[in-house]
């Protein structure tokens, strides 16, 4: 082989390998998109038999349906919200005030941010039996709100250290309250950040199986992540189209939400800045 | 957490307001959080159950759950089992893969970039329910793979039967990977370009500018990452559950989902937590090794 056809080659290789690492990635996803859309889905990626909108209109209508996903959102909105308000309040004297400390107090934090959920769910599930929580829909959402606190809080502080005093400062000259300096001035500036904190917490429930699975008992409360499996398992094997169609439904709005993401992470994915105290 | 004290150098503030406002989420996390960390710790210890005789009285029962945790063949299997997905699916398939993917579209096309990265994305921003999903009819019998390699005249196989571990490693890499491709990415761009083209005219081949150049710069990103990769991936339920849910036999059965079975299915919740604290202690101790090796 001459340089010639080695630089070739080497030109050609990252492309192959790229295009074959997509096809393998795109095949598994391509399935559900074409079955939610075929009037005869089956188990295999295949050409449409018709196209149709049958399997979404048969998922839309349902009632149970529409019930899991409004339950969903309810919890995953709810989350984000009381995430968002209760980290912005911590992080204010996290990054304004002179704690003792405050070192170690975030390094906890961000040890809590790692911990998996599913080694204190057995746990979990005992305390709510005892808090009289179990089966209940808002007690979910507080478990999500705790487990999501360690990253809400680490993230509000990292943003709100970029916010300078001065401006805080200046409305309390003008006789603005703590509260009012943080809802007037300091929050309008975060607004990136807080976007960011809840989409992230939002998606985080939206996708979760395992706590409503242990927390929840009654069908009539399960959010749209448990009908999802809930089908899966009980006509999984009978009716890939509305299965398809209901996975779809349910995955669009992490999809937006990612979407969305994408205009406030302006510094990417680096993981260096992250670890500054 | 009482014992937070504020210095008050110059500015004249209230001593006390920082608390009010930490309060509440100090305290929700403390009673939905701390505590059943600690419950962990305590009922582990005892013989807490959901039925029969041990459901009338929690008993302390010493180390009886930890002893039978290491007569239980089934736990050295688990064990077993979360290392080979862990060390499958994330060390090796998350973890090489993502930085493969990001080292090879380095320099690419703008176009192809975005192409190529919005199709390892969508595994990731999609559900693990709807993951599960599209993996198992993929490995299903009559699945996509299978449709394809009879194309070409191969006999189907059963994935998910012959090879299950196989099928849930890929099925985790498929939709983790993207997370590690955004990291690298990430720290490529943040390689000097200056270095690089010192090292090549040097006379470097791509080999070496691998891995005595890009590699140690990159160094921390690859521990930090390592140790969210793994740390994510110890805890994973839902994929495997709804996939394999943890067979057939205990072939696919990782921690999380023996420790389900235990305490849902058996309803031994005592022992259940048990299996927790040693999922737990997992990931402190392989954290504390990659966090070692940092320095």
């Amino acid at each position: 082989m001459n340089t010639k056809q080695r630089n070739a080659v080497y030109r050609i290789m990252p492309y192959t390998v790229l295009i074959l690492i997509g096809i393998c990635f795109i095949l598994p996803l391509l399935w559900v998109f074409v079955a939610s859309v075929d009037s005869n889905a089956m188990q295999s990626l295949k050409i449409p038999h018709r196209l149709t909108g049958a399997n979404y209109v048969d998922v839309i209508t349902s009632s149970a349906n529409q019930r899991a996903f409004v339950i969903g959102l309810i919890m995953s909105v709810g989350q984000a919200i009381i995430v968002v308000i209760l980290a912005l309040l911590a992080a204010y004297p996290l990054s304004r005030y002179q704690l003792k400390y405050k070192k170690s107090f975030m390094l906890t934090i961000l040890f809590m941010t790692s911990l998996p959920i599913t080694a204190v769910m057995v746990p979990v599930y005992q305390l709510f039996l005892s808090l009289k929580l179990y089966d209940n829909i808002a007690g979910v959402v507080l478990f999500y709100v705790a487990s999501s606190m360690p990253y809400g809080i680490w993230m509000l502080k990292n943003f709100m250290d970029s916010v300078p005093n001065d401006l805080e400062e200046a409305a309390w000259v003008d006789g603005a309250s703590v509260f009012a300096g943080i809802r007037k001035v300091v929050a309008p500036l975060m607004v990136p950040g807080i976007c960011t904190v809840a989409i992230f917490t939002f998606s985080g429930s939206w996708g979760n199986f395992f706590v409503p699975y242990i927390l929840l008992q009654n069908p009539d409360n399960f959010p749209a992540s448990l009908k999802l499996y809930q089908f899966f398992g009980q006509y999984g094997m009978v009716d890939y189209g509305k299965l398809a169609a209901f996975s779809m439904l349910y995955a669009t709005p992490s999809i937006i939400m990612y979407i969305l993401s994408q205009r406030f992470m302006s510094k990417g994915f680096g993981l260096q800045g992250g670890t500054k105290g | 957490m009482s014992s937070l004290t504020v210095h008050l150098p110059s500015k004249k503030r209230k001593t006390y307001t920082w608390l009010y406002f930490l309060l509440p989420s100090i305290a929700i996390m403390l009673v939905f959080f701390i505590y059943p960390i600690l419950l962990t710790f305590f009922y582990s210890f005892t013989n807490l159950a959901l039925t029969g005789e041990s459901a009338k009285e929690l008993k302390f029962i010493g180390l009886d759950n930890y002893i039978h945790m290491f007569q239980d063949p089934t736990v050295k299997v688990s064990i077993w089992n979360t290392l080979i997905f862990l060390f499958g699916s994330a060390v090796i398939g998350q973890q090489v893969l993502g930085f493969l993917i990001a080292l090879l579209m380095k320099h690419k096309s703008k176009m192809f970039r975005r192409v190529i990265g919005t199709i390892v994305l969508a595994g990731w921003v999609t559900p693990e329910i709807v993951c599960a999903l599209c993996l198992y009819s993929f490995f299903g019998d009559e699945g996509t793979l299978n449709s394809i390699i009879s194309f070409f005249g191969i006999p189907g196989i059963t994935w998910l039967y012959t090879v299950p571990m196989l099928t849930i490693i890929l099925a985790n890499i498929w939709h983790g990977t993207a997370f590690s491709m955004l990291v690298f990415q990430a720290a490529l761009d943040d390689v000097p370009r200056e270095i690089e083209e010192a090292a090549v005219m040097d006379g470097a081949s791509k080999w070496q500018n691998l891995t005595r150049i890009i590699i140690p710069v990159i160094k921390d990103t690859i521990t930090t990452n390592m140790m969210l990769v793994t740390l994510q991936t110890l805890g994973v339920f839902g994929l495997i559950y709804a996939m394999t849910g943890g067979g057939p036999g205990t072939s696919t059965t990782t921690l999380p989902i023996f420790m389900y079975n235990q305490a849902f299915v058996n309803y031994q919740l005592g022992y259940g937590t048990a299996i927790s604290l040693l999922l737990l202690i997992i990931g402190v101790v392989l954290s504390l090794f990659y966090i070692r090796s940092m320095k």
